[in-house]
């Protein structure tokens, strides 16, 4: 059973359809309970970083998800602010993040003849993987997902960078580090790219 | 390289889809939910929805049927219809709608779409603008579903909407509405070239080309059509369709 956790930050409805439309067993829930039984978990989450940080403080839900994160060491999958989440801070805010992948989440900082460039980066681009990783098995070189951010993460270290996209510059788009994942796109939003990018979730081990 | 966008552009009238003809004789073409489904499987880029009797009942979005199309859209989904306060834009973006058009209330206040830009982005904000022909020439925006004319000129009408934060226009040709008669591309020209953010050419497209036209002779950024998408054949029997990638570079790129 795959849990999305419910921590009140956007609808969760296409990501839940998503999934049953791949036949992996899935649900919605802010249950201690349910989420410590799940075999993998999907961080999701539209919104400031703050105010994720505060939802999931005042959830209840952070010593749940720390131990099946951390030491049961399930599948975890951040998606867009779930993604960003997953480091230690944002300049979007103050609060202190999850820090389960060792980065900060920055704006986006253009210079020279990117400035023309808009802030969110919104739409279809194109996605490049930067190593080998189940999660992106059998995705096509041009894979294209949907993004909607105007901030994204800068990892520690390059190991943990799963994949890349460019606006105006190179960004981590994805991260993987042992059992914990990130997607700053939406694969609940990107058809068939998305849906088989959530198959291949269901399928790690 | 950034991909034209092709948009079924869908109308919501109770909870069923319709498809009009200049704006009138709404015929009922399906149920919303079955529809996205068949979209998700054609892959389609992103989807519009226009509740298109919200305005004139003077009624809110209907956001329970909302919530059940969004989270059965595979891809990003816009919606139009009866937004003018931000407290229901934002209930709307937490259902897990991307972008919000707004079309009668602009025309009543232009300072609206500033504040929904400013608190949500532009990007996450169409101006729409619905505009007729008029019969000694020259071009009209009218409001509310073409009932209610405004003496503004779309030209002009679009430079404000763009100065006032809006991310993209979308342009609808009363006109040429369910005639699949091909865009207005005099209209669109007009309207191109006075703005410099994307406009969606929507009304008329009757065959793939004409999308192509828009783009090259109209400079559209993207396309979205109805009836091309949601009929078939001269008859115009009702089949959801949609274009393969193969097919949609054929005529968009050159």
């Amino acid at each position: 059973m795959i849990v999305i956790v419910d921590y009140r930050m956007g609808n969760v409805g296409s990501v839940l359809n998503m999934l049953r439309k791949i036949g992996a067993p899935a649900k919605v829930s802010a249950d201690a309970g349910e989420i410590s039984r799940a075999d993998r978990l999907i961080l999701p989450g539209v919104g400031a970083f703050d105010t994720g940080m505060t939802h999931l403080n005042a959830s209840g839900l952070l010593p749940v998800l720390r131990e099946q994160a951390l030491e049961r060491k399930k599948p975890i999958l951040g998606i867009c602010l779930g993604m960003q989440l997953l480091t230690h801070s944002s300049e979007e805010g103050s609060l202190p993040g999850l820090g389960w992948i060792a980065g900060a989440t920055v704006r986006f900082r253009f210079t020279g003849d990117q400035t023309k460039l808009r802030i969110p980066h919104m739409g279809w681009n194109t996605v490049t993987p930067t190593r080998d990783h189940l999660l992106f098995r059998d995705l096509a070189d041009e894979a294209a997902f949907y993004f909607v951010h105007s901030y994204h993460v800068v990892c520690q270290h390059d190991s943990d960078v799963l994949a890349q996209a460019q606006y105006g510059y190179n960004f981590a788009c994805a991260v993987q580090r042992d059992n914990i994942c990130g997607t700053q796109f939406h694969p609940e939003k990107s058809h068939r790219f998305g849906l088989q990018l959530l198959r291949n979730f269901a399928a790690l081990n | 390289m950034l991909r034209t966008r092709v948009m079924p552009c869908l109308l919501l009238r109770n909870r069923g889809l319709v498809k009009t003809t200049g704006f009138k004789n709404p015929r009922y073409v399906g149920d919303p939910i079955n529809t996205v489904r068949i979209f998700n499987e054609k892959e389609v880029d992103e989807l519009i929805f226009l509740d298109i009797t919200a305005t004139v009942e003077r009624r809110k979005p209907q956001f329970d049927l909302l919530e059940d199309i969004a989270s059965e859209c595979f891809m990003p989904v816009a919606y139009g219809g009866g937004v003018r306060e931000l407290a229901d834009m934002q209930t709307l973006f937490g259902l897990g709608v991307e972008k919000i058009a707004i079309n009668s209330f602009t025309a009543e206040d232009l300072t609206f779409l500033r504040r929904a830009a400013d608190q949500f982005g532009s990007q996450s904000v169409i101006g729409s603008m619905d505009v007729k022909r008029k019969r000694l020439g020259g071009y009209e925006v009218l409001t509310h579903g073409g009932r209610q004319r405004t003496r503004l000129d779309p030209v002009r009408y679009a430079t404000q909407l763009a100065t006032h934060g809006t991310g993209e226009i979308l342009l609808t040709s009363i006109d040429r509405d369910g005639t699949m008669a091909g865009y207005d591309l005099e209209l669109l020209r007009q309207v191109t070239n006075a703005v410099n953010i994307p406009v969606i050419a929507c009304g008329g497209a009757g065959e793939l080309a004409d999308l192509g036209r828009a783009v090259h002779e109209g400079d559209a950024a993207a396309v979205a059509a109805g009836s091309l998408f949601v009929y078939q054949g001269k008859q115009r029997g009702v089949l959801i369709n949609f274009p393969t990638k193969a097919e949609l570079r054929l005529v968009l790129e050159h």
